[in-house]
């Protein structure tokens, strides 16, 4: 292979991360911080982009604005979610990772079957200006609906990092992670902490739906191929890590690019996985986990 | 949910036939029941649901006409969830305990696969629905395909690498999702082309689901092909069209396309609009002037109806005339023999002609058709993204086979998508 | 909590005695043979070689999630290779299927030693996570096998009679009733081991295990090896039901989500809980599939998934002991 395309291998690859990034970051918080056994994230992410959808078609909205507009109701979802979740399974004992694995594919199964009812079976998507389109950078042509997608990651994550170091709840998020009772020692309520936490994962999802209709139509059954990918970057970055998160997903749509560049592409998902598993050999607890 | 589908889909397609046609003899009598499988959720969903709905229109029509036979129609199906592993447990219920007199194959090559063999156990007759060569190694007899594919490759996929080489384009490059379908027209495409002593200077499976094309799109353009064959399904099909629309795959190429599922259905060409302007690509039916077979026009009018209502694909131009075609094969079957069983109706099939919505056409050795009717198309002066304008002459040229050709193909690739 | 002590009690009746466990298989298997004679309905072969396929797959992943407390998301790769092991084998050599059944398991073994030494250094999700990756490589690698097809799969030549058993399905039935009854067996005997009771003493807290002197690794190996046996072993005869194999119905997650939604709805705590969920679960999904169809099948499982995770913590059997 030879350089320049291997150069735009990697460039192809950072903006293919960058829209990686934008699914996988709710779900280091939810589930890299909080431990939720979230299976039903990518889930949540496809009814965020149906509901750009919907917004679209009622309102003509752009439909990034339309995910942003949308994280208010998923704030409140997220709190819900989690005030359930906890009240089932948290407080009940040993069995709840377990359990809660198998209630969120069992929410993820009720959601598809929802969008299948509401939006039938076909590829559904949205238009936007800048879908389509490519910014020219020197000989490379950058596809438009990808920088937007990685763009928005990026700011993603820098609020939610901000949200994390500067607020009160966003460091209490990160004490529960480490330790519950000594954050209850000192005055906060854990589960408050955590569901306020979870709204926040949440809210995040509907701008993560919107990003992945921009890139592309959807459909209620695409759900599932992403489950596989957002947890392999949530655990490859290490557990509540978001700035790792943002790495890891570059790291996966890189070596997924070269790999589909390069003469034997039909290998790509061994390589991306295989990537994983041989982190997890060295650093069992991920690139950047506690 | 489905059940109400059902019943607003029944109460429009009966409120348009009764217009046209005068309900003769109400049919009587034990029904005759037809049984299958069709994939309403999964990945070919988008397929098996269109199939489905033609196949239910016939039922209502030979009713309207008095039945089969004098006897009503009915047909009994279950969703396959487009898997090969649940569609053996179905057909055999289908068999043993709901006793269907007839059965049509559920959607899908592999989740027809264990179906053949078990027909064959059981004698039945089988309708296979756009499963590729499916016959080949088995050589039943009393297997039928209503689809224009024929027994030999070369009609199809062969065509779309029969087309550039006619047109003296030399360099090919062949990229196909690594899945069931795709990968089948890569291997023909590849046979087809070495047979013609054409160069393949690129030749690579991508993982079924891949995201974004723009690393797979350079490493073709840096190649330099005159024509790149890809097989590719629905979702990556709107990838690979974006991707070429935004970074392109170079000067170089003349042909693209060939074996692009999704082109061929409503939403897809919705959302991508003028994206698909120049791309040449496989159909079985377009509404141009070569292909106005008799009838044709009247059903796809009367299947948008009833496609609005159930929420599905409402051009109709690929599956669904020839699951509705598969009903009319049966009826003048039974109408010429007078019976119901597999072994007359297969005699009769082998031997007679038929005169269906698809024209008119025997099943040869196989159950293939004896003369293949697969076209390529290219996508010429797409405007906007309403997909009423597919209704029209000329926005799907036929370029390939040079016996119903409708129009001239335009290159090279990137010229002509402006 | 280890319910060691309340087993006895709990499932009153079941408990005592090998002897009493054997006469029950044996019945099991008996009634299978029986059936091939007089139940003239095919169907009815064919859902129970899938809900009997299942009891061997639910049984299995409780050895290494319920009673080991490693939750494997990659049932699917087990089952798939014991499948197309055996028919790369079957396609070589034309091999009795008893032969194929012992390939598959030995190829799952292997693979399940394999994941068993990752449990070395990765815990909880860690370990979830790991057994999807090495379930979407193994696919990769098999995507790329053509002699057995790749990605169009491939189709496979059996007879359709059989001389004991009238047809091969049938045969196939009486054989996945047999490896319920030794899957069921295993769990059973590894409950009530010393091995067993190792693997509990690991799923209660692996470091204090390990200060005790328990040989966690080694234990934690023999207990995958086991599991990924049983899996590769329910999976040979997958080809041979189906005329036909493709990594699309081989890998598919409906294995991985039910291999551990069945041990939770029945019950991790005893061998009978996997079956109880399997029976159920299975049964639910095939009855759903030949009658209300279409998308409802989906959303029946994930009803039960979440309506039993809410209401039946821990699964039938803790109701059944209230």
């Amino acid at each position: 292979m030879d350089l320049e395309l291997l150069l735009d291998a990697t460039v192809a690859g950072l903006l293919l991360g960058g829209f990686y990034a934008a699914l996988s970051i709710g779900l280091a918080i939810a589930f890299g911080l909080l431990d939720v056994p979230h299976i039903a994230h990518p889930a949540f992410a496809l009814v965020g982009a149906y509901g750009a959808i919907t917004l679209q078609g009622m309102f003509g909205l752009d439909p990034v604005l339309a995910g942003v507009i949308l994280a208010a109701p998923f704030y409140l979802l997220g709190v819900a979610t989690y005030r359930f979740y906890h009240a089932t399974f948290e407080s009940r004992g040993s069995d709840a990772g377990l359990r809660g694995l198998a209630f969120f594919f069992g929410v993820a199964f009720i959601l598809e079957v929802g969008l299948i009812l509401v939006f039938g079976i076909d590829q559904v998507g949205v238009r936007a200006p800048y879908i389509g389109q490519a910014l020219w950078l020197g000989e490379m042509r950058l596809p438009m609906r990808l920088l937007v997608a990685g763009g928005c990651a990026l700011l993603m994550a820098a609020l939610l990092i901000l949200w994390l170091k500067r607020s009160f709840t966003g460091r209490a998020a990160q004490a529960v992670a480490q330790d519950e009772t000594a954050l209850a020692l000192v005055g906060a309520d854990p589960v408050k902490v955590k569901q306020v936490a979870f709204g926040v994962a949440t809210a995040t999802v509907a701008v993560s739906g919107a990003l992945l209709v921009i890139v592309g139509p959807v459909e209620p059954n695409m759900a599932r191929i992403y489950i596989g990918k957002v947890f392999a970057i949530v655990v490859l970055a290490g557990l509540g890590s978001v700035p790792g998160t943002v790495f890891a997903a570059m790291i996966l749509g890189v070596s997924e690019s070269i790999m589909l560049s390069g003469p034997a592409a039909s290998w790509t998902p061994a390589v991306a996985f295989g990537l994983l598993l041989a982190v997890l050999a060295f650093r069992p607890q991920g690139l950047f986990g506690r | 949910m489905t059940i109400h589908r059902r019943t607003l889909l029944a109460a429009t397609t009966a409120a348009t036939l009764t217009s046209p046609l005068v309900a003769r003899s109400q049919p009587a009598g034990a029904p005759i029941r037809i049984g299958f499988s069709i994939a309403q959720t999964g990945t070919l969903a988008a397929g098996g649901r269109p199939s489905l709905l033609a196949r239910q229109m016939w039922a209502q029509d030979v009713n309207a006409r008095g039945g089969l036979l004098g006897r009503p129609v009915e047909l009994v199906f279950y969703d396959d969830q487009t898997s090969a592993a649940q569609s053996p447990g179905i057909y055999a219920k289908l068999l043993d305990v709901d006793r269907v007199d007839l059965i049509y194959g559920p959607y899908g090559t592999p989740v027809q696969a264990p179906i053949l063999p078990l027909a064959r156990q059981r004698g039945k007759l089988l309708f296979g629905n756009f499963s590729f060569r499916a016959n080949e190694e088995l050589r039943y007899e009393r297997y039928f395909h209503v689809a224009p594919f024929g027994a030999t490759p070369d009609a199809w996929p062969g065509a779309f690498v029969k087309l550039a080489h006619r047109n003296n384009f030399r360099r090919l490059a062949i990229v196909t999702a690594d899945a069931a379908g795709t990968v089948a027209l890569g291997a023909v495409a590849r046979e087809t082309a070495r047979g013609l002593g054409m160069e393949i200077v690129y030749d690579q499976r991508y993982p079924f689901n891949t995201v974004d094309f723009s690393a797979v799109l350079r490493a073709i353009r840096s190649a330099r092909p005159d024509a790149v064959y890809v097989g590719s399904f629905p979702n990556e099909t709107a990838g690979i069209v974006r991707g070429v629309g935004e970074i392109g795959v170079g000067n170089t190429v003349q042909l693209f396309g060939g074996g692009m599922v999704g082109l061929q259905f409503a939403p897809l060409l919705e959302q991508l609009g003028e994206a698909v302007n120049g791309i040449t690509n496989f159909q079985t039916y377009v509404p141009e002037p070569t292909m106005d077979f008799p009838g044709i026009r009247e059903f796809l009018a009367r299947y948008a109806t009833a496609a609005r209502a159930a929420n599905v694909d409402v051009l109709g131009f690929y599956l669904a005339p020839f699951n509705y075609a598969m009903g009319q094969v049966i009826e003048q079957a039974v109408r010429a023999t007078g019976r119901i069983d597999d072994e007359s109706l297969s005699r009769h099939m082998r031997e007679a002609t038929f005169d269906t919505v698809v024209g008119r056409f025997a099943f040869g050795p196989t159950g293939e058709w004896r003369e293949p009717r697969m076209v390529q198309v290219q996508f010429q002066g797409v405007r906007g993204t309403d997909v009423e304008q597919f209704r029209q002459a000329g926005r799907q040229v036929i370029v390939e086979p040079e016996g119903l050709a409708s129009g001239q193909l335009r290159t090279p690739f990137e010229r002509s998508r402006r | 909590m280890s319910d060691l002590a309340l087993r006895p009690a709990a499932v009153g009746g079941l408990s005592s005695g090998w002897s009493r466990f054997w006469i029950g298989a044996a019945a099991v298997v008996a009634l299978a043979w029986a059936s091939t004679a007089f139940v003239a309905n095919e169907y009815a072969f064919f859902a129970t070689f899938v809900i009997l396929q299942f009891v061997v797959l639910a049984t299995a992943w409780n050895i290494l999630g319920g009673h080991c407390g490693y939750v494997n998301f990659g049932t699917g790769a087990f089952l798939a290779l014991g499948a197309y092991v055996a028919v790369a084998l079957h396609k070589a050599f034309d091999l009795p299927v008893i032969a194929l059944v012992f390939a598959g398991a030995a190829a799952s073994a292997l693979l399940g030693a394999f994941v068993g030494l990752l449990t070395l250094r990765l815990r909880g999700i860690y370990f979830a996570i790991a057994t999807l990756a090495i379930t979407v490589v193994v696919e990769t690698a098999v995507l790329n096998w053509d002699y057995v097809g790749g990605a169009r799969g491939i189709t496979v030549i059996r007879p359709h009679e059989d001389a004991v058993f009238g047809t091969y399905n049938r045969m196939l039935v009486v054989l996945m009733a047999a490896m319920a009854v030794a899957a069921v067996a295993a769990a059973r005997w590894v409950e009530r081991s010393a091995f067993g009771r190792g693997l509990a003493a690991i799923r209660d807290g692996e470091d204090a295990a390990e200060a005790c002197g328990v040989p966690t690794l080694r234990l934690k190996v023999a207990a995958a090896t086991l599991s990924g046996a049983l899996m590769g072993a329910a999976g040979a005869p997958l080809p041979l039901y189906m005329n036909f194999i493709d990594p699309h119905s081989a890998f598919g997650m409906n294995y991985a989500v039910s291999a551990l939604a069945m041990p939770m709805i029945g019950g991790t705590s005893h061998w009978i809980g996997p079956v109880i969920g399997a029976v159920l679960l299975g049964g639910a999904q095939q009855a759903v599939t030949v009658t209300i169809s279409s998308e409802i099948n989906v959303l029946v499982t994930g009803l039960l998934l979440v309506g039993f995770v809410v209401a039946a913590p821990k699964g039938i059997l803790g109701l059944l002991k209230r």
